[in-house]
């Protein structure tokens, strides 16, 4: 996995509620393209018109957030769908961290699996980043510090987040779970050889 | 001290305690699908690991499939692709796979109950977020991404962080024509999307003990839709009478075993949730979504809300975005709204009573002309089942089309979508932009007001069509 320490740069103001999984990759980019070529497809539907040309509404479109490493959005970012495509399509477009009020519980564990930081802050403080960032847009930077926890706005106030020290090491040193999980083998192990005596009807149905 | 259903069966299932509310949870049941299974288990392969518990792994394609009449695997060629290297794996590994056209195959969240593979007080996890469905029979069952796939099957076990309780009774009697897609999207409505978001939702109360089976798993599916992983019914009489002598249900004295522990599962009368909601039925009316997000939604016999009754501008832009992608006016009613598309199915509905219910609907009538309608069972033994009663012959008479099971239109990931600029009136879970098709537009309703829908060409009240 790709360590996460710090990232400064432009924030995409996208600042929409409830923006789901689909919207973030469609389905059939999932079924014919390798999770190395979704970049290209993030917000397709959002940022192509029908036609096929590009939207200039998108924000995402505009030249100050092109290949813009953090994105702002309101509540619920990355609802529905587990794909982890949304995640991939993400770092495909140069997104390294997410802020937003609130996650899809299954986008937030995904995000931690690629090393994507996705940061809670409240509503308000996203606003204010989005504000500074539209008054200076093409100047305007935004940093996220994972190791001192805090996001640091264009113009210069700091607004510290909270982390799970797990996901946060992890981060840091680029550890993937499977790795961690495995030194576990024995307490598995354990854990087996007891629920097969306790439940062997949650064995033997499927043995 | 007293404790809820879902605090027993995670505390039993705790491997290690990995601190700050983290724990290593063993899993019962790991459910693998096409779009994603083949390519998780090449990913062990390729970092040199194994399936840990084959036996505990259960395979089925569904996602992208074609549903054509008479499919094969490479109808969509991509999707054919995708599943020839789901078999591969599963054979290297030992896993069972359920294939198309065998006993046992459909869509994952329909044939994992059919089969009893899910059992009360098990864990489950499944690379779909519509795994909460399985909770219908109380266990504990949820979706994860890719990664956490492959670890689940490299180690059967996964680290997950504790999430609060939310319980929301239904008290009262379910009035004539009120479905369990009604009840639970009349919760997201009332509730929001993201209500249930780090929770894990378990339904009560006089009206969900009532339910069938299959309509609990219903009610489950959608609590993704609130943004739950989990969603949790009570095991109880009618769980253990469904679950008895399928496939892989406990036999003999195994299973008089595993229902002397299903029975100490239900949550404690004082046990405290993190949320607890009461919704009274009488105010459950038959629900139909008219935006872009499930908690767009409305009684069928209602309008879409003007937007001043927005509670800000965040959602009066949300509103205004979603009735323009919708081609819809606010405070327009939703009675008699032409539709051009209706389908039929989806791990939400396209059980065999979802079938049952639609097709009493159809009553010797024909689908209006314009209309295209689908019908996609859940399973190849809901589909058997229904051919036996004679259904299909009722939805074809009608007009309807009857097709091969699988996810189809519900995700459209098979080469199969709704037109641009259509709408269809759907019994899945999801209305989102872009969910059925490019440009779909897609309005979220139960069964038998999908049925009425093709029938009258337009949005209608079930109960008086």
């Amino acid at each position: 996995m790709q360590p996460f320490r710090s990232v400064t740069g432009p924030a995409i103001p996208l600042m929409m509620a409830n923006v789901d999984t689909d919207v973030i990759i469609p389905i059939q980019r999932l079924v014919g393209t390798g999770r190395e070529g979704l970049g290209p497809y993030a917000f397709e539907r959002l940022r192509t018109r029908a036609d096929g040309s590009e939207n200039p509404d998108f924000v995402g479109n505009h030249p100050a957030w092109r290949g813009a490493p953090i994105l702002l959005a309101d509540e619920n970012f990355g609802c529905g769908s587990s794909r982890e495509g949304a995640v991939w399509a993400l770092m495909g477009m140069g997104v390294r961290c997410v802020i937003a009020p609130s996650f899809g519980d299954i986008f937030f564990a995904n995000c931690f699996q690629n090393g994507l930081l996705p940061v809670r802050l409240p509503i308000a403080a996203i606003r204010r980043i989005a504000e500074e960032t539209e008054a200076a847009p093409g100047n305007a930077r935004t940093t996220v510090d994972l190791e001192r926890q805090v996001v640091i706005t264009p113009r210069g106030e700091e607004i510290p987040f909270a982390v799970d020290a797990r996901k946060r090491q992890a981060l840091l040193e680029g550890l993937d779970d499977i790795a961690l999980t495995l030194r576990q083998r024995e307490a598995i192990e354990a854990w087996r050889a007891r629920d097969r005596a306790a439940r062997p009807w949650a064995w033997e149905s499927v043995a | 001290m007293p404790s809820t259903m879902f605090d027993r069966i995670w505390d039993r299932h705790v491997v290690a305690d990995l601190g700050e509310g983290w724990s290593l949870l063993y899993l019962d049941r790991i459910l693998v699908h096409d779009l994603s299974g083949g390519r998780a288990m090449e990913e062990l392969a390729e970092k040199g690991l194994r399936v840990a518990e084959p036996r505990k792994v259960f395979a089925t394609p569904d996602h992208a499939v074609s549903s054509a009449p008479g499919r094969t695997a490479m109808t969509y060629r991509k999707g054919g692709e995708l599943l020839a290297r789901l078999r591969a794996r599963c054979a290297a590994e030992g896993v069972r796979i359920f294939d198309l056209g065998q006993r046992g195959n459909g869509i994952v969240h329909v044939m994992a109950p059919e089969l009893a593979i899910v059992l009360p007080g098990l864990t489950l996890a499944c690379g779909d977020s519509h795994t909460c469905t399985n909770g219908g029979v109380g266990a504990l069952a949820f979706g994860i991404g890719a990664s956490e796939l492959a670890h689940a099957l490299a180690t059967q076990t996964l680290p997950q962080r504790r999430p609060g309780t939310f319980r929301i009774r239904f008290e009262g009697a379910r009035p004539p024509g009120v479905t369990a897609k009604d009840m639970i999207l009349a919760a997201i409505g009332r509730f929001g999307a993201a209500a249930g978001t780090g929770m894990a939702m378990e339904y009560a109360g006089e009206a969900v003990r009532a339910l069938s089976v299959e309509e609990r798993l219903t009610l489950c599916n959608l609590s993704i839709e609130m943004g739950a992983k989990v969603g949790m019914v009570a095991p109880d009489d009618a769980t253990f009478h469904y679950l008895a002598g399928r496939d892989f249900a406990p036999k003999g004295r195994l299973w008089e075993q595993a229902m002397a522990e299903w029975r100490a599962l239900p949550s404690d009368e004082e046990a405290v949730f993190t949320r607890d909601e009461t919704i009274r039925m009488a105010d459950v009316p038959p629900q139909i979504t008219w935006g872009t997000s499930p908690e767009q939604v409305v009684a069928v016999t209602g309008h879409v809300p003007p937007l001043e009754a927005a509670r800000d501008a965040a959602q009066r832009a949300a509103w205004e975005a979603a009735l323009r992608y919708m081609g819809l006016a606010p405070g327009q009613p939703l009675i008699g709204t032409k539709v051009d598309w209706v389908f039929i199915g989806s791990c939400t509905n396209s059980r065999l009573s979802d079938l049952r219910a639609a097709a009493a609907m159809l009553k010797g009538r024909r689908k209006a002309p314009h209309v295209t309608a689908w019908v996609v069972p859940g399973s190849e033994q809901v589909k058997a089942e229904a051919e036996a009663e004679g259904l299909h012959r009722r939805f074809l008479e009608a007009g309807f089309e009857w097709r091969e099971p699988g996810c189809a239109l519900c995700v459209a990931a098979n080469g199969e979508a709704v037109p641009e600029g259509a709408r269809c009136v759907s019994t899945s879970n999801r209305n989102f932009v872009g969910r059925q098709g490019s440009g779909a537009r897609t309005h979220l309703a139960s069964p038998a007001t999908a049925a009425a829908a093709a029938l009258a060409g337009a949005i209608v009240d079930a109960r008086s069509f």
